[in-house]
């Protein structure tokens, strides 16, 4: 694949490889959550990631960050310039290197502000360590400064403005979610990845969602990886749909193709032996 | 260390390690259905040592003949079982339950199992005096038969054939009974569990009885090996619990397994090291261990996966 | 507010009522009077704690004693009693309305925003803070020899020992169950470079210039035990903490050659200022050292105020609060927590270095297990997290057991402690004056949301 680097404001859909996944498999114990997964989303598109509950959503997701490590697979991101190996990394490292994250159930800091909240993320990246922080050193002062703008900048981008010194916890559910796609924005990433972020929001919300993925996408300049329930949802924002069931990738294509997929379909008819699958979706 | 020395300390050391497996199977059930270390479970095996003590004392036998032996030997089984059992049961339910019911985060659980091991500690040492008092053995301590030129005396074959039985019925009663299935539930996954049915309340209760039921004998044990003080449950507990980490906590074979193994690299440091670093040896073994396998021997946990 | 609730209280009553009549639970399953029960247990308890100490011919006499002797028993029962009818019985109304303002107090969003701001821009605190430090600094003048002892030896040391340790329980959420093996550490590095111990030093040094070493050298054990356990699951390091001290403990007992052994290291020089206009030496009143404690106290405190409105901070409460989403969003949770190991570890060992020279004399005795059991206990009855509050409740917990000497059995103390903390964890684990950020923690976590503490294992479900 090409490493080509491109500028933030190229417009997007091309067919160059930001993230790849191959061959991805994952057992806990006898389990066999991902089988023999491939997964490309290509630089400035928004991919989807749709299938039935325990199809193995999450649980790409958690082996694309670095929180489950596959038994087998490669994972690669394409950034800068250079190939980075994510495969086995640790969830900061991966963050580091561009990819960020989102969770299905929210995971913020509750008792911390929502400014707080992406304080913690922008700056991670910095160097000041504690003694000059303890010594009042200019750059630690400079440090702060910045990571306050630029949370500031974000919360703005997202809408939360007026929002700032609101607890996380005690946000609205669309709120949480927004602060969350704040936070995960905040640490600089090339490569976005949002677990159901829709789950629990009202059509209202739904639409600013929409809007802000693809605001994300066009201006910022970030690729998306987006697992969705919302088909709606799924087929107004993203440019390619993957489809998992039982952790297999069954079909893969535009949003129209997929939808006349007739393995998706049966997937998504059959969907009554679902019960069967152990969902891991909520660990 | 000679040969024959190996064979002098292997023999107490496999009856230590016997017994620190035993009070580790407290910790690990502990922690498999709860996830949090029951730090009180030294003074459960403390109260142990403690109830024996009374009716050994009320009882004032002399010279038992073989039958009553026997007799007080059984005697003392049940007094420390119902103890420790009851400890337990009590512990858990004012130190733990209500703050399970507020879902309290798990440094309060410790924090508050290590008052309650403070409270229960002290107040003996205030009931009963801050000496260590010698439990009279009810039967004669002559040796069995030599292993090696090595001594086997009638206490240790009572202590590691009492907790190769304990040990033994534990195995079934977790792997074959119905409440085992309730254990293992819990510990798998307490809120499903808690959805299909299962008393989350109920099992957790039970985890602690049978826990304290098999570290009051072990006070009982080690109670005849050594002495009866109110911080006798330090150190064994400690090392229990070291014991359990060593073999995967959560684990009950590996709490066997770590248990023995400490009992044993207790009793040889004293030859190869010297007396005076018999209690470090534990947590010297720990830390390797831990830096090697994180999860301990063996390795993979009774609980949760994510 | 109150005409609304109490119907509907009164209509759950009834309907509990009604619900327990159609599930037959027998009158003694109903809560209340399990409750009841409880109390008179907790009665017997409190009979046997305060009842008369062991005698060494009859293992019963204690527990006899205590339970036959005239009123004691009667006397604790009618008072557990009293207390559960109080609460079982007195209309709830009042209690229930002041804890619903002080709910709505505290859901109360402006008020909380940015604390060190509201701090800065509050002259009124400002002055309250300067009459403390005026009121600290010539408290010594006033009290009696003993009680300057008191607060050197006792307060000071243990108040500096807390600031340290709130860092690593309070802010980073770690339990560490051996803090005083580094005041052990710091103190015998004092002593070995100012030339006590029985192995020399190269140079022997001023105390001054011994203490910073003692520090660093606390600092490199800190991340020499923390770089390889932090990585754990975190109640592991609990048990590793604890091993450590023991481990440290019986080095200072039994290495003789090196620390002494059990005689430990006498004749430590005080310090003492050379600097050509400065020409001062600290001896063996208790007052300047006061003085000296407490200024070290407040440049620590200052600088770790400052730590825990920055980044650093804001990552600790990150990772205490779910580290999952600490490590998604970049945090790197172990150096983080090393880092708050760290520091505690030398500040442990800068109290170890000024208890070294303040007294002269150091022996394994003074690094006992239990100490390091009793600063966590006055940690967290002072409050976690909150810096003021664990100054607080340290003075008040290390100054009590001399204030009660007179009264209360040396040894007993031990037993009420421990009774505290479980009290203590049950209605009030945010401690005595609690931070604001912990207090929040621990009401989201009573509703399941967030952790509160850093024990949950690095990045959930990792099978490597």
């Amino acid at each position: 694949m090409s490493t080509t680097s491109m500028t933030k404001e190229t417009t997007p859909q091309t067919t160059d490889a930001v993230v790849t996944a191959r061959g991805l498999t994952l057992r806990f114990g006898g389990l066999v959550c991902l089988n023999d997964v491939d997964l490309t989303l290509n630089r400035g598109e928004i991919l989807a990631v749709i299938g039935p509950n325990g199809a193995g959503k999450t649980s790409l997701f958690n082996s694309l960050t670095g929180v489950y490590v596959p038994q087998e697979g490669r994972i690669t991101l394409s950034a800068d310039g250079g190939e980075q190996n994510l495969l086995g990394r640790k969830p900061h490292v991966v963050n580091r290197l561009g990819v960020a994250r989102t969770f299905q159930n929210i995971r913020l800091f509750g008792a911390l502000t929502a400014l707080e909240n992406v304080k913690i993320a922008a700056e991670t990246r910095q160097k000041s360590g504690p003694v000059g922080i303890m010594l009042g050193m200019p750059w630690a002062r400079r440090n702060e400064r910045a990571s306050d703008r630029r949370s500031h900048e974000l919360l703005d981008f997202v809408g939360m403005a007026d929002k700032l010194n609101e607890l996380a916890a005690s946000l609205s559910y669309g709120d949480q979610r927004r602060l969350e796609i704040a936070r995960a924005l905040a640490t600089d990433p090339q490569v976005l990845l949002l677990d159901e972020p829709a789950a629990g929001t009202n059509p209202t919300e739904k639409l600013e969602l929409a809007e802000l993925i693809k605001h994300i996408n066009r201006e910022l300049g970030i690729s998306v990886l987006l697992i969705e329930h919302d088909m709606r949802l799924v087929m107004s924002v993203a440019d390619r749909v993957t489809v998992l069931n039982f952790g297999k990738v069954i079909a893969s294509g535009t949003p129209a193709e997929v939808q006349h997929n007739p393995a998706v379909v049966e997937a998504y008819l059959g969907a009554s032996d679902e019960e069967a699958v152990p969902g891991e979706e909520d660990k | 260390m000679t040969v024959q020395e190996f064979w002098d300390y292997l023999i107490p050391g496999i009856a230590l390690g016997a017994l620190y497996a035993v009070i580790a199977i407290g910790y690990t059930m502990v922690y498999g259905v709860l996830q949090l270390i029951n730090f009180a479970h030294s003074e459960v095996f403390m109260v142990g040592g403690f109830a024996v003590l009374m009716v050994f004392t009320k009882i004032d036998f002399n010279d038992p003949s073989v039958g009553m032996s026997v007799l007080l030997v059984l005697l003392g089984f049940a007094t420390a079982g119902f103890a420790g059992a009851g400890t337990a049961f009590a512990l858990e339910k004012v130190a733990y339950r209500p703050l399970r019911k507020r879902n309290a985060p798990r440094l309060a659980f410790l924090i508050s199992a290590i008052g309650a091991s403070f409270l229960l500690s002290n107040l003996a040492g205030k009931l009963f005096g801050r000496n260590n008092h010698s439990l009279t053995i009810p039967f004669e301590n002559k040796k069995v038969f030599t292993v090696m030129n090595a001594q086997v005396t009638v206490l240790q074959v009572l202590i590691v054939c009492s907790a190769v039985i304990m040990m033994i019925g534990l195995d079934l009663l977790v792997n074959r009974t119905k409440m085992g299935a309730g254990i293992r539930a819990v510990a798998q996954d307490a809120e499903t569990a808690g959805l299909m049915g299962v008393d989350i309340d109920k099992v957790i209760s039970r985890t602690f009885i049978v826990g304290g039921l098999l570290g009051g004998i072990a006070g009982f044990l080690f109670a005849m090996n050594s002495s009866v003080g109110y911080t006798m449950g330090f150190f064994p507990g400690i090392t229990a619990f070291a014991a359990a980490v060593v073999g995967g906590i959560g684990n009950v074979r590996g709490a066997m397994l770590g248990g023995l193994l400490l009992g044993l690299v207790e009793s040889f440091s004293s030859p190869l090291f010297g007396e005076e670093w018999r209690y470090v040896s534990a947590f010297v073994v720990l830390i390797l261990v831990l830096m090697f396998r994180p999860t301990g021997i063996l390795g993979e946990r009774l609980g949760r996966t994510a | 507010m109150s005409t609304i609730t109490r119907p509907e209280a009164d209509e759950r009553d009834m309907v509990v009522m009604d619900l327990a009549k159609l599930r037959r639970v027998p009158w003694y399953r109903q809560p209340r009077w399990t409750r009841l029960f409880g109390m008179v247990l907790a009665a017997a308890l409190l009979a046997l704690a305060t009842g008369p100490n062991a005698s060494t011919d009859d293992i019963f006499f204690s527990v006899n004693e205590s339970m036959t002797d005239g009123v004691r028993l009667p006397v604790c029962i009618a008072l557990m009693v009293a207390f559960w009818a109080f609460f079982e019985f007195v209309p709830k109304a009042p209690v229930e309305r002041a804890k619903a303002t002080a709910r709505a107090n505290t859901v109360d969003m402006p008020a909380w925003q940015n604390t060190k701001k509201a701090f800065d821009k509050t002259p009124v605190k400002l002055g309250a803070l300067a009459v403390v430090v005026v009121v600290l600094a010539v408290l010594p003048l006033f009290i009696s020899t003993r009680w300057n002892q008191v607060l050197v030896g006792n307060v000071a040391v243990y108040v500096l020992l807390a600031i340290g340790l709130n860092v690593v329980v309070g802010w980073a959420g770690l339990l560490d169950l051996g803090f005083i093996a580094f005041f052990a550490i710091g103190a015998y590095s004092t002593a070995f470079w100012t030339g006590s111990l029985p192995t020399k030093p190269p140079v022997e040094l001023n105390p001054f210039l011994a203490m910073p070493i003692a520090v660093v050298t606390c600092l490199i054990a800190g991340v020499l035990l923390g770089a390889p356990t932090l990585r754990l699951r975190g109640d592991y390091l609990a048990i590793v903490t604890l091993g450590f001290h023991e481990i440290v403990y019986l080095i200072a007992n039994n290495a003789n050659g090196f620390s002494g052994g059990s005689g430990g290291a006498t004749n430590i020089p005080h310090p003492s200022v050379h600097l050509g206009f400065l020409d001062y030496e600290w001896e063996l009143d208790p007052k300047p050292y006061w003085w000296l404690i407490m200024g070290m106290a407040a440049v620590v405190v200052f600088l770790f105020i400052r730590l825990e409105h920055s980044r650093v901070g804001r990552a600790w409460t990150a990772i205490r609060e779910d580290e999952i989403a600490a490590a998604a969003n970049g945090v790197n949770t172990v150096k983080y927590k090393l880092m708050a190991f760290a520091i505690g570890a030398s500040t442990s060992g800068l109290a170890g270095g000024v208890y070294a020279s303040k007294t002269g004399f150091i022996s394994p005795e003074s690094f006992k297990l239990m100490f390091s059991v009793l600063v966590l206990a006055y940690v967290i009855f002072g409050g976690m997290g909150s810096i003021w509050g664990v100054m607080v409740g340290t003075a008040l917990l290390a100054w009590l057991p001399e204030y009660l000497k007179d009264w209360v059995d040396e040894n007993d103390r031990i037993t009420y402690l421990g009774a505290l903390l479980v009290i203590m964890m049950i209605y009030r684990p945010q401690g005595l004056i609690p931070s604001r950020r912990r207090k929040r923690e621990l009401t989201l976590a009573k509703e399941g949301i967030g952790d509160a503490d850093a024990m949950t294992e690095p990045a959930g479900g990792r099978i490597a």
